[in-house]
């Protein structure tokens, strides 16, 4: 193409442009970057999650497994806490699931999109809420007075635990064909009963992750319980109307314990509420993934 | 009603029933979306009326008034709004650039069989407990922040007041960097998606008009997924401010507004959760609910910007 000429010339794509090496120097910095960014975010986690591992294996025994928290020096575990986060984290479920549900069920199959709008922006914005404000909101609403107890603790994170699982909830149910709820009415099947037995059992993997992934994050929150349900003694209680001592509130007070014994069953603590978070969290893919190969194989 | 000679008596009945469940089932499911929006409004007049003492007492120059002392009994929030406002905005100078870059890589760069488990990785630092996030960087990224990185900071930029004093392995900068980690995987996890959303026509169009990879995403994809990531980055933003366990771990709780970034300060959610062991007068536990009304409004604010700013985004993109 390029025979002879400056007239041709800039038709010649076998000419460098102007400025190519300089283009070119550009695009590579910038491929840089972007390697040693995701280097440095899987480094930090390396880091974070070697040094808990390494931290807090070697502190990990049956004993600390079935064993209440020590009172002065003596070896002892973390069974107490365990227990006690058990209970809370189970009836926070048992609280916010059902409502969390209704909610959804709500917005995707009775509201119009008016209201259902501005009721994604209230469930947004309740998530937004600080979760030390939501314990400090039921301290003031129910602790005060009372004292602290563990049903309060669950109140609390049940409070944070809503807007996350009706979210997730409402988004797979918007995305559950209409065709499949008009089959089922067409059959004269009402309304109620195509909720419960068509539509929430074809959305019940995405709902699985949903709370999945809330119950892992409201396992490890420390700032409500703080309020509601931090002052227990280190013993292994199923006393739910008192204060229940925590996996998250005892990695807290170990964490500004000048004690190294303390600090490294603090280590250990952290290894056993990052375990189960980490477990939650590929249970969560486990579900997704599932539920994307039914989707695919229907 | 019917002349084909079946009697129509027993469905009727039936269908009542039937009407009845479905009646019930939609009031249950109305009862608890209204209740769902009332919780919102019980949390913020709890809050205002708990704070009321102080807000009676105080008035709006709590918000400015630099104090918090119980001997005299008086308060005042602006050392707390500043460790708030300080700590949440280093972070997100630091946390913004790198998440966007993190971003770009899983999406246009890295081949798809490492951009999974990468992604997957990154999720997880999201994952991590803010109070085992606290954990680390009270025993080992704070010593390390004294011993390597504050001296080194002194050393190349010790002109400016805000590395000056001595290195501490508690304050203002530690806090900071503990909140970077914490947002880097909200905001690179949105603007992932995001990237992912971006037509690919765009950027295929604009390097096949002979720009590189670089230039397209800066001219196309950047622009087009702009209004996005200043979304992702309020989101994020939003973390960093109500986030109080890992910070209180790490700042030292300081009453001031301090001079240096190595001396200890205080926000809001930090100093909210060190007092929880009780309040010695009606006037401070007032205060501190003051200070948790402020942190609400603050919060409420960015997460109403950030819904907006992505409808917007939602509009535009419709209308293409």
């Amino acid at each position: 193409m390029a025979t002879a000429g400056s007239a041709d010339e800039r038709y010649d794509i076998t000419r460098r442009s102007s400025g190519l090496g300089r283009r070119r120097l550009t695009e590579q910095a910038f491929a840089a970057l972007g390697v040693a960014s995701a280097v440095v975010a899987v480094g930090i986690l390396g880091l974070v999650l070697g040094t808990v591992l390494y931290k807090g294996f070697s502190q990990l025994s049956l004993s600390f497994f079935t064993k209440p928290r020590p009172l002065f020096g003596e070896s002892g575990g973390i069974a107490d806490a365990l227990v006690g986060s058990a209970l809370i984290v189970g009836m926070c479920m048992a609280m916010a699931i059902p409502f969390a549900v209704l909610v959804a069920v709500y917005m995707s199959e009775y509201a119009g999109p008016r209201f259902s709008r501005i009721l994604r922006v209230v469930l947004d914005i309740l998530n937004g809420v600080p979760a030390i404000v939501v314990g400090i909101f039921v301290f003031g609403l129910l602790v005060v007075g009372r004292g602290q107890s563990a049903i309060f603790g669950a109140l609390s994170l049940a409070v944070l635990m809503l807007p996350m699982v009706a979210r997730a909830t409402q988004e797979v149910l918007e995305v559950i064909p209409r065709s499949l709820r008009e089959a089922s009415l067409a059959l004269g099947v009402t309304r109620w009963r195509t909720t419960v037995s068509i539509v929430l059992p074809s959305a019940i993997g995405g709902i699985l992750t949903g709370v999945v992934i809330a119950v892992a994050r409201v396992a490890g929150e420390t700032a409500p319980l703080l309020f509601t349900s931090s002052i227990a003694a280190n013993q292994i209680s199923g006393d739910v109307t008192n204060a229940l001592p925590t996996l998250p509130v005892a990695i807290f007070a170990f964490s500004e314990s000048p004690d190294p014994g303390e600090q490294a069953a603090g280590w250990a603590a952290a290894l056993v509420l990052i375990g189960f978070v980490l477990v939650m969290n590929i249970l969560a893919k486990v579900f997704a993934a599932n539920r994307r190969k039914r989707l695919e194989g229907a | 009603m019917t002349s084909t000679g079946y009697t129509p008596a027993a469905p009727d009945l039936r269908r009542r029933g039937i009407r009845l469940g479905d009646v019930l089932f939609r009031g249950v499911s109305l009862a608890a979306a209204l209740a769902a929006a009332a919780l919102l409004g019980l949390i913020t007049w709890k809050v205002i009326d708990l704070a009321w003492p102080a807000m009676d007492a105080f008035g709006l120059s709590f918000v400015w008034t630099e104090a918090w002392d119980p001997v005299k009994d008086l308060y005042g929030g602006l050392a707390f709004i500043y460790g708030t406002v300080m700590t949440s905005l280093i972070a997100l100078v630091l946390a913004t650039p790198l998440s966007i870059a993190i971003a770009l890589f899983l999406t246009e760069i890295a081949p798809r069989r490492l951009a999974a488990p990468i992604a997957t990785m990154v999720e997880l630092l999201a994952a991590i407990p803010s109070v085992v996030l606290g954990l680390w960087g009270i025993l080992v990224f704070g010593p390390w922040v004294r011993d390597h990185l504050e001296p080194w900071l002194q050393g190349a930029f010790g002109f400016l007041p805000i590395f000056s004093g001595q290195p501490s392995q508690v304050g203002l900068l530690p806090a900071a960097l503990v909140l970077t980690i914490m947002i880097i995987p909200i905001t690179s996890a949105i603007c992932r998606e995001l990237f992912v959303r971006v037509p690919k026509d765009l950027v295929d169009g604009s390097m096949a008009l002979g720009s590189t990879r670089w230039e397209a995403i800066r001219k196309v994809l950047l622009p087009y997924a702009a209004p996005g990531i200043a979304a992702a980055i309020l989101l994020g933003l939003g973390r960093a401010f109500g986030e109080a366990i890992a910070v209180t771990q790490v700042i030292g709780n300081g009453n001031v507004i301090p001079s240096s970034w190595f001396e200890p300060a205080d926000t809001l959610g930090s100093r909210i959760a060190a007092q929880y062991q009780g309040a010695t007068s009606v006037l401070q536990a007032g205060s501190i609910l003051y200070l948790a009304a402020i942190l609400m409004v603050i919060s409420l604010v960015t997460n109403v910007v950030a819904q907006l700013v992505v409808a917007r985004f939602e509009k535009v993109r419709r209308a293409y």
